[in-house]
C-alpha cells in the first residue's frame, strides 16, 4: 500500500503526445496539479482542450508520454497493462457519460461486475451490490435490466458500480451529459453526499451549472491548466 | 477465476442471437455428424465382414497345399497335391499337437450334378463328420455325414439350400436322389443357410463322404485342404505352429520357407478384409473432416463479428478491471461452447443417420465410445483453434478506443 499522504492525486509535468502518421498532436503539455483526499473537483474545458486525455490518464486507461502521476502516493505512470487493470479495478470508480452498463443485464449484476474481476466470492458480491443499490435509492429496482431503467436510474447504477470496490477516487466523465435536467440535480446530490462521506471525486464537465456542485474547478485549454479557482 | 460466471455469461451471449448461433453451429453439426455416421458405418461393415468370417467356423485354421519351389519356379498355392489323409490323421493323433481339438480333411472339386431334368454346376466337398463342427454347419433337415457313411464309402449327400432349390425347387430334397458325375447319391440332409456371399458361398455346396469322393467320384488320393479347430482363440498361434511343424517333419522339409503347404487363419482373412473397409472409412472420414474445417472457419468468422459488435462491452469490462486473460477466456469459452454444443448436436445427428442407414442396408448398428470422444474432443479443439484469434483480438483492444466505439 502507498505511503500516508494527504494528497489523493499528484500530477507533475504531465505530457501526452499522440503520433498520427508524421503529425504529433500535443494533447497535454506540462500539466501539474494536486487533488487532496476528500475533495470534489471539477475539470472544465471546451472540446479538444485535452480534458478527456487527462481523464484517461487519471483513470489508468492510458500512460502519459512523460511526467508522473501518483494516485494515493503510488506512481501509476509506468505500470504494465495488467497492473493498470488492477489499479482500475481496485482504486478507481468510473462514471461515464453514456452510463456503459452491460445491456440486458440486471442492476445487481452490473454493480457486481468489478467485484467479479477482483475475485470476490459470489455471495459477497451480491450482498454488497444490493447494499450499494439501496444507497443510491434503487432498492426497488435491483432486478431490472438496464433497458428497463431511465437515464437517471442507469447513472445511479453506474455510481453504485463505481463504489463497489471502495475506490480511492471516483472519476466522472460528463455524468449528466445524457440525462434530463431534473435528474441531473439528483445525480449531483448523490455526488455531494458521497463527498461528505469522505470520497474523493474528480468530474469532467463543460457545464458551469454542473461544475458549481463541486468544491473547486480546474480549467483546461489547449492542453494546459490556466487557473484553478476555489468555488466554495 | 469464476468459470461458472464466464460460462453463464457465454450462454447468455449465445442465446441473444439464436439464429446466428444456430447457423454458426451448422457447419460443426454437419461436419461432426458426417464423421460419426461414416466412422460408425465403417465399423458396422467391418463387424459384418467379421461375423461372416466367424460363421465359417470358430477358431478355424486352414491348411492348403502348395507353394512348392522347384529350382527357381514357385508354384501357386493350392495347385499341388502334397496334403494327404495321413497328414490329417497325424495332426489329430500326434501328442505334440495339443492346441488342436478337431481336424477336418477335405477334398473340394466343382462338378456337374443332376436331379431328374434339373442340373447345376456346384462345388462338391468330400468331408468327414468333423466338418460339421469345424465349419459351424447347421443341419436344417435330416443329418450330416456320419462316420459309418465315410468308412462304408456310401453314396449319400448333404446339400446346401441353394443347391436344394436349384435341383428340387420347393419340394423336400431329403430322400431324393442326385447324380454326381453320373453316380446316384441319396440326399440325407439339408444345411441351414449361412447367407454366404463373397469368397465362399457355402449354400451352393454338396457334401459327400470323403472316402466316397476320393475313391468313387474323383479317383484322387490327396486333399485340397485340412481345416483345424484350435481348442480356443488364445492358442491359435500355438495350433498353427504345432500343425505346421508336424507337417514339415512329415514332409521332410527343414527350411520353413520351403514349406509345400500354407496355413492361414480367420485372422489373416479378417485382416485383409478390415484393411479394405478401413481404407474406405478413412477416405470418407477425411472428406467429412474437410467440412469440419470449413465449419471451424465459419465459427472464427462469427466470433470476429461478435468481437467487433461488442467492442464497447469489451472496453467497459477492461475499464472495470478485466485483465487481458479474462477477456481471452471469455471469448474462448464462448467459441468452445458454440462448437461443443454443435458437436453434441452433430453426434446425435450422426447416430440417427447411421441408425437409419444401417436399417436400410441391413448392417449391424453400433455406436462407438470413440465417436462420442471424437465429437466432444474434436469440436472443443476446433473451438479453441478458431476462437483463439478473435479472442486475442478482443483482448488487444485498447479500453479507450473500445469505450469510444459507436
Amino acid at each position: 500500500m502507498a505511503a500516508k499522504t494527504s494528497l489523493m492525486i499528484e500530477v507533475s509535468h504531465l505530457t501526452k503526445v499522440y503520433h498520427t502518421g508524421d503529425i504529433d498532436t500535443v494533447a497535454l503539455s506540462d500539466i501539474s496539479f494536486i487533488v487532496k483526499k476528500g475533495e470534489f473537483v471539477a475539470i472544465m474545458g471546451p472540446s479538444g482542450s485535452g480534458k478527456s486525455t487527462l481523464m484517461h490518464i487519471l483513470g489508468a486507461l492510458d500512460n502519459p508520454t512523460s511526467g508522473t502521476y501518483k494516485l494515493d502516493g503510488q506512481d501509476v505512470s509506468k505500470l504494465t497493462k495488467d497492473q493498470l487493470a488492477e489499479i482500475r479495478n481496485k482504486r478507481i470508480g468510473f462514471v461515464f457519460q453514456a452510463f456503459n452498463l452491460l445491456p440486458r443485464t440486471t442492476a445487481i449484476k452490473n454493480v457486481a461486475l468489478p467485484m467479479l474481476y477482483a475475485g470476490i466470492p459470489k455471495n459477497q458480491r451480491i450482498e454488497r451490490a444490493k447494499e450499494l443499490l439501496r444507497e443510491v435509492g434503487l432498492g426497488d429496482r435491483m432486478d431490472h435490466t438496464s433497458n428497463q431503467l431511465s437515464g437517471g436510474q442507469m447513472q445511479r447504477v453506474a455510481i453504485a458500480r463505481a463504489l463497489a470496490m471502495e475506490p480511492s477516487i471516483i472519476l466522472a466523465d460528463e455524468p449528466t451529459g445524457n440525462i434530463s435536467t431534473t435528474q441531473s440535480g439528483e445525480i449531483m446530490h448523490i455526488f455531494q453526499q458521497l463527498q461528505k462521506k469522505g470520497h474523493t471525486i474528480a468530474m469532467i464537465t463543460h457545464e458551469p451549472t454542473i461544475a458549481a456542485y463541486a468544491q473547486r474547478a480546474m480549467h483546461i485549454r489547449d492542453g494546459k491548466i490556466y487557473h484553478g479557482e476555489k468555488l466554495t | 477465476m469464476e468459470l461458472i460466471e464466464l460460462f453463464s455469461s457465454a450462454v447468455e451471449a449465445l442465446l441473444l442471437n439464436k439464429t446466428r448461433t444456430a447457423l454458426a453451429m451448422l457447419g460443426i453439426i454437419i461436419g461432426i455428424g458426417a464423421v460419426i455416421a461414416l466412422v460408425s458405418l465403417g465399423q458396422a461393415s467391418q463387424q459384418a465382414v467379421q461375423s461372416q468370417i466367424q460363421s465359417l467356423g470358430a477358431n478355424l485354421l486352414t491348411i492348403i497345399p502348395g507353394a512348392i519351389q522347384t529350382g527357381a519356379v514357385r508354384s501357386a498355392a493350392g495347385s499341388t497335391t502334397t496334403l494327404t489323409l495321413d497328414d490329417a490323421n497325424a495332426i489329430m493323433s500326434s501328442p505334440q499337437v495339443t492346441a488342436v481339438s478337431q481336424v477336418s480333411p477335405e477334398l473340394s472339386r466343382r462338378s456337374q450334378v443332376t436331379a431328374g431334368r434339373n442340373n447345376s454346376n456346384t462345388s462338391i466337398i468330400g468331408a468327414t463328420p468333423a466338418y460339421e463342427s469345424v465349419h459351424n454347419v447347421s443341419i436344417a433337415e435330416g443329418s450330416f455325414i456320419s462316420a459309418q457313411d465315410n468308412t462304408g464309402v456310401r453314396t449319400v449327400a448333404v446339400i446346401g439350400p441353394t443347391v436344394a432349390s436349384d435341383l428340387f425347387g420347393t419340394s423336400d430334397p431329403v430322400g431324393q436322389t442326385v447324380r454326381i458325375t453320373g453316380i446316384p447319391f441319396t440326399v440325407i440332409g439339408e444345411t441351414v443357410s449361412k447367407g454366404g456371399s463373397g469368397f465362399a458361398n457355402q449354400d451352393d455346396t454338396i457334401f459327400i463322404p470323403l472316402n466316397t469322393a476320393q475313391k468313387r467320384v474323383f479317383g484322387l488320393n490327396y486333399l485340397t485342404s485340412i481345416a483345424l479347430s484350435a481348442t480356443n482363440a488364445n492358442v491359435m498361434t500355438d495350433a498353427e505352429n504345432q500343425a505346421g511343424y508336424l507337417l514339415l517333419t512329415r514332409h521332410k522339409i527343414s527350411d520353413p520357407s520351403q514349406a509345400d503347404f500354407s496355413i492361414f487363419s480367420q485372422q489373416d482373412i479378417l485382416g485383409a478384409a478390415s484393411q479394405v473397409t478401413g481404407t474406405f472409412t478413412a477416405l470418407l472420414s477425411g472428406i467429412a473432416a474437410i467440412s469440419l474445417l470449413v465449419g471451424g472457419i465459419g465459427i472464427m468468422n462469427i466470433m470476429l463479428v461478435t468481437v467487433i459488435e461488442r467492442t464497447r462491452e469489451i472496453g467497459l469490462r477492461k475499464a472495470l478491471g478485466a485483465k487481458d486473460n479474462w477477456v481471452v477466456l471469455q471469448f474462448l469459452i464462448e467459441s468452445i461452447l458454440l462448437t461443443v454444443s454443435g458437436g453434441i448436436a452433430g453426434m446425435v445427428l450422426g447416430i440417427i443417420l447411421s441408425y437409419v442407414i444401417s436399417l436400410l442396408i441391413n448392417l449391424p448398428f453400433t455406436i462407438s465410445f470413440y465417436a462420442i470422444i471424437l465429437a466432444i474432443g474434436v469440436s472443443g479443439g476446433i473451438g479453441i483453434l478458431f476462437g483463439w484469434y478473435p479472442a486475442k483480438k478482443a483482448a488487444a483492444l485498447s479500453p479507450i478506443e473500445a469505450l469510444r466505439y459507436e
